[in-house]
Formats: structure tokens, sequence, C-alpha cells
């Protein structure tokens, strides 16, 4: 997975848009600001989310983390791996790490989210 | 934020600090998993600097003691230690606090959030023939425990510990600075907690390190402390217990000695003994996925709210969730199904009896 293609956001979320679809999963900077990830609460598919909103949790042994939707849409997939196996958001959080695929209702804009080198400029400033 | 001997160390070996009642503490090193095993396993080294202890002395300790606690600190020999509790006159618990009897009179280990409330209030309470004085500020304290610290702490102090009993210390000599060592601990394994001045805390760490190597010693943060003495139900101060609470809810009457004459909260606690107690700290397994946290709400299968989590993870010994909770007393029977509100949903757990690591 290369990071050039992904975008990020203030939450520390990570996007892939292909078409009219965006993966979502949590950054790398996340899951080690998180520690060992121990329960992911996945949304079910055909709900609707709406940008800036809560709509999957990551829990680690000491904490519980909301994980915001960087865009508005339909969820049409989820990462069932991660109800065995939640520790892949720490083994590899933007690729196998993944959380949900939706896709993207009409008219949404990426234009606030951030490529890999602001998101990296960003974390530095944290 | 008030920092410890030792925090220097934690930066160099990359822990996650966070602030912990005031002071600036280690919460995870290697991950609180891989730590929380070590110490099953093996053994782990934990830097408890943040803990409060006053010595308490005189001819008038004794009583004043025993007048402000709810065990009975005249059962004590020199060389003994006893878990005991601070209760206000409600039977609210103050502090759940450790009495080491020495050879002048009473060391108190506290908590450390409760440092400062602990002193004022024992203070109010001295007669004009007992002293108290606070050495939290000068005093570190280390602790090793895992089934691999007997051989550690030996190799470093030269000394044999192994008939140092459970529950009791001595007091001995580390590169010429007093040192006092206790068969104790907040993990349930076997281990020790070692207290000295502190200008000895970081040689101490070093030592205990280097002579913990070949049994595979890791450093432990505060992450792992919680999740190893909650797979144990010992309480956590502020989480299962506090000022609301009493210990006869919180299934530690083991701990009140009734026969003993009289102290503050006496008469609350014999009165809630004889009405029975109207909620009780119980301890349950998740039947469903989801993690228990403190504050979420229980239910009964009826759908009526009966009490609240208290403390709550996902045990690394048993890769399972666990919680701890006041529900009302007459539903706190082992294998009542209970529901805890995580969210949006209600998800079914189970009480047990005892602890959750058998």
């Amino acid at each position: 997975m290369s990071e050039k293609r992904l975008l990020f956001t203030k939450d520390h979320e990570w996007v892939l848009v292909e078409g009219n679809i965006a993966r979502v999963g949590i950054t790398d900077y996340a899951q080690n600001e998180l520690g060992d990830v121990v329960f992911v609460d996945l949304p079910a598919e055909g709900d609707t989310v709406e940008e800036g909103e809560g709509f999957a949790v990551v829990e680690s042994v000491k904490a519980v983390s909301d994980v915001y939707s960087p865009v508005s849409g339909t969820v049409v997939k989820v990462n069932e791996e991660l109800e065995s196996s939640p520790e892949l958001i720490n083994e590899s959080p933007l690729d196998k790490g993944w959380i949900a695929e939706i896709e993207i209702a009409e008219g949404t804009q990426l234009d606030d989210l951030m490529n890999a080198e602001e998101y990296q400029a960003f974390i530095k400033e944290a | 934020m008030k920092q410890t001997p030792l925090t220097a160390v934690h930066r160099a070996l990359g822990a996650k600090m966070v602030d912990f009642a005031g002071f600036e503490m280690p919460v995870q090193y290697a991950g609180v998993i891989e730590e929380h095993l070590t110490v099953r396993r093996a053994v782990g080294l934990f830097d408890l600097c943040h803990m409060g202890e006053f010595d308490l002395e005189g001819p008038g300790a004794l009583a004043v003691l025993s007048k402000l606690t709810t065990n009975d600190p005249a059962a004590l020999q020199e060389g003994d230690i006893q878990y005991t509790m601070l209760t206000k006159p409600d039977g609210g618990i103050i502090d759940d606090i450790l009495v080491y009897r020495t050879a002048t009179g009473f060391f108190l280990v506290v908590n450390a959030a409760n440092t400062a409330k602990d002193f004022a209030w024992i203070k109010e309470h001295l007669t004009p023939d007992a002293t108290l004085q606070d050495r939290s500020s000068e005093l570190a304290l280390l602790a090793v425990q895992g089934p691999k610290s007997l051989p550690v702490v030996e190799k470093v102090l030269g000394l044999s510990l192994a008939d140092l009993g459970s529950y009791t210390f001595l007091d001995t000599t580390y590169k010429d600075l007093p040192l006092r060592i206790s068969r104790t601990g907040y993990t349930g394994e076997d281990g020790f907690e070692l207290y000295l001045p502190n200008a000895g805390a970081e040689p101490l760490w070093e030592d205990l390190m280097a002579a913990g190597g070949d049994y595979g010693i890791a450093p432990i943060g505060l992450g792992a402390r919680d999740t190893l003495r909650l797979e144990m139900r010992m309480p956590l101060y502020g989480n299962d217990i506090d000022e609301t609470t009493t210990p006869l809810e919180a299934g530690l009457g083991r701990f009140v000695k009734f026969d003993k004459g009289d102290f503050l909260g006496r008469d609350a606690l014999l009165a809630q003994k004889e009405a029975g107690v109207p909620r009780r700290l119980v301890a349950f397994v998740m039947a469903q996925r989801g993690i228990p946290r403190h504050g979420y709400p229980l239910f009964d299968e009826a759908g009526d709210e009966i009490g609240h989590v208290t403390s709550g993870t996902l045990s690394p010994s048993l890769n399972q969730p666990i919680g701890t909770g006041y529900v009302k007393a007459e539903l706190a029977a082992p294998g009542t199904t209970i529901f805890v509100g995580i969210r949006q949903k209600r998800l079914q757990a189970q009480i047990i009896k005892g602890r959750f690591l058998k």
C-alpha cells in the first residue's frame, strides 16, 4: 500500500478513494498512540454515515477510540477479519487493518483531507 | 507535573508517559499485553515512586491507627504487614492502605492520589502522644513481581529471601542506604516491594534490570499494573472503591474487625452488616463481544438498570473481556445473567465467583 495514494483526516483516519468507494482505516500514528488493539466495533453493511460522525470504535486494553468517517455515504463492506484479529490494526494499519468501505454520497467534497506530506507535517506539530 | 527519580530512565526506555495522580508516569513500554504476560510468566519491574508513605509513631500510634482503620493493627508483630482501610464515620472508604509494624511504630503506604487527603485526615485525628511524618517525597518505591522475582532480588541484595513470608518485611541496606523490602504486591504473583531513599532508585533499577536479564525481566507500566490487579480482583481506589462505597459492599468485610473496639465507621458498618448491604461489588465475564468500561450501566434481564461497571478490560491472560461492578445485592449471586450497556447495545455477561484467574 503506497501511502502516496491515501488522504488523511485530522482525527487520524486514512481514506483510499477508488471510483465512488472510499476505504477507511486509522493511521500508523493513531494505532501507535492507542497501543494493543483488542476490539473493533464495526458498523453494519448498509449503515449510512455522515462525514465527521463516529461510525466504528477501536479499543485498546486501556482506551476506547471513535473512528470518524472522512466521507458521507453508505457502508458497503466491513473488514470482518478484525472481529477475530483486531491486532491487524497494529500490525498493518494502512492495509490489512482497513475498517470499512463506504460508497460515497453524491456531492461529497474531499477538499478538507490532507495528502501524505501534509499529514506528516500535521502529526509533527501535534 | 511531579516526576519520580526514574522519569529519565523511563523516557530513555521509550515509555509512553501519562499524568497519573499528578505524577508523570510510564503507562507502557513494549505494550500492555506483552508486559502483563511477562509478569505472569517471568518477572517485571515497576516504578511506584508516586505512592505515599507515612511514619506514624509514638506511644499513642497504635490507638490512633486502630481508631482510624477497619482492620486490627494490634494483631501485628514487628515485621508484619496488614491490608486495611481508612473509613469515614458513615463507613465510606477514604483509602485502602498497607500498614507495616516497625520497631518504632507504623509505616503506612497509601495511594498516590490520596496522599494529601490521608495525611490531613490522620493528622486531624492524632493524639498528643503520636506523631505523623510524610515521607512520600524522600522515598522511592520499586516493585519486582512475577514467578522469577525471588532469584532476581536475592542476587541484587545478596540476601536469602525465601523465608520472607507473604505480607512480611525486613529492613536491610543497599549501597549504604536503608532499604525496606516486603513480600507484597498488586499483581497476584510472588513478588517484592522495595522502599529506599530517592538517591538509590536509579542504581537499584539498573541492578535489578541487569540481574533479571537471565530471567526475562522487563519494565512494566501502569497499564499492565491495572490489568494484572483486575484479573486477581484486587480493588482499585477511585474505580472500585471510594468514599461513597463501604468495605462490606466491596466484599472487603474480612478486613473489618468489629470486635477490636471502636473505630471511625464501626457503627455505620455494623448497622449495614445487620440490615444487609444494598449492593455488592461483583465480577463478571462477557458472554458477548464487547469490553466493559468504568461507568457503563448494568441491567437485569427485565431491562432495569441495576448498577454500573467500576473496572473492565480485556484480560490478557484469558483473552476475554472481564469486569467488576456494583449491582443490587439480590442480583449478585454467581451465575446470574446481567447485561452491560456498551454504546447502543446491551451485551450479556455472567457473574462469576472469586478471581478471574484461578
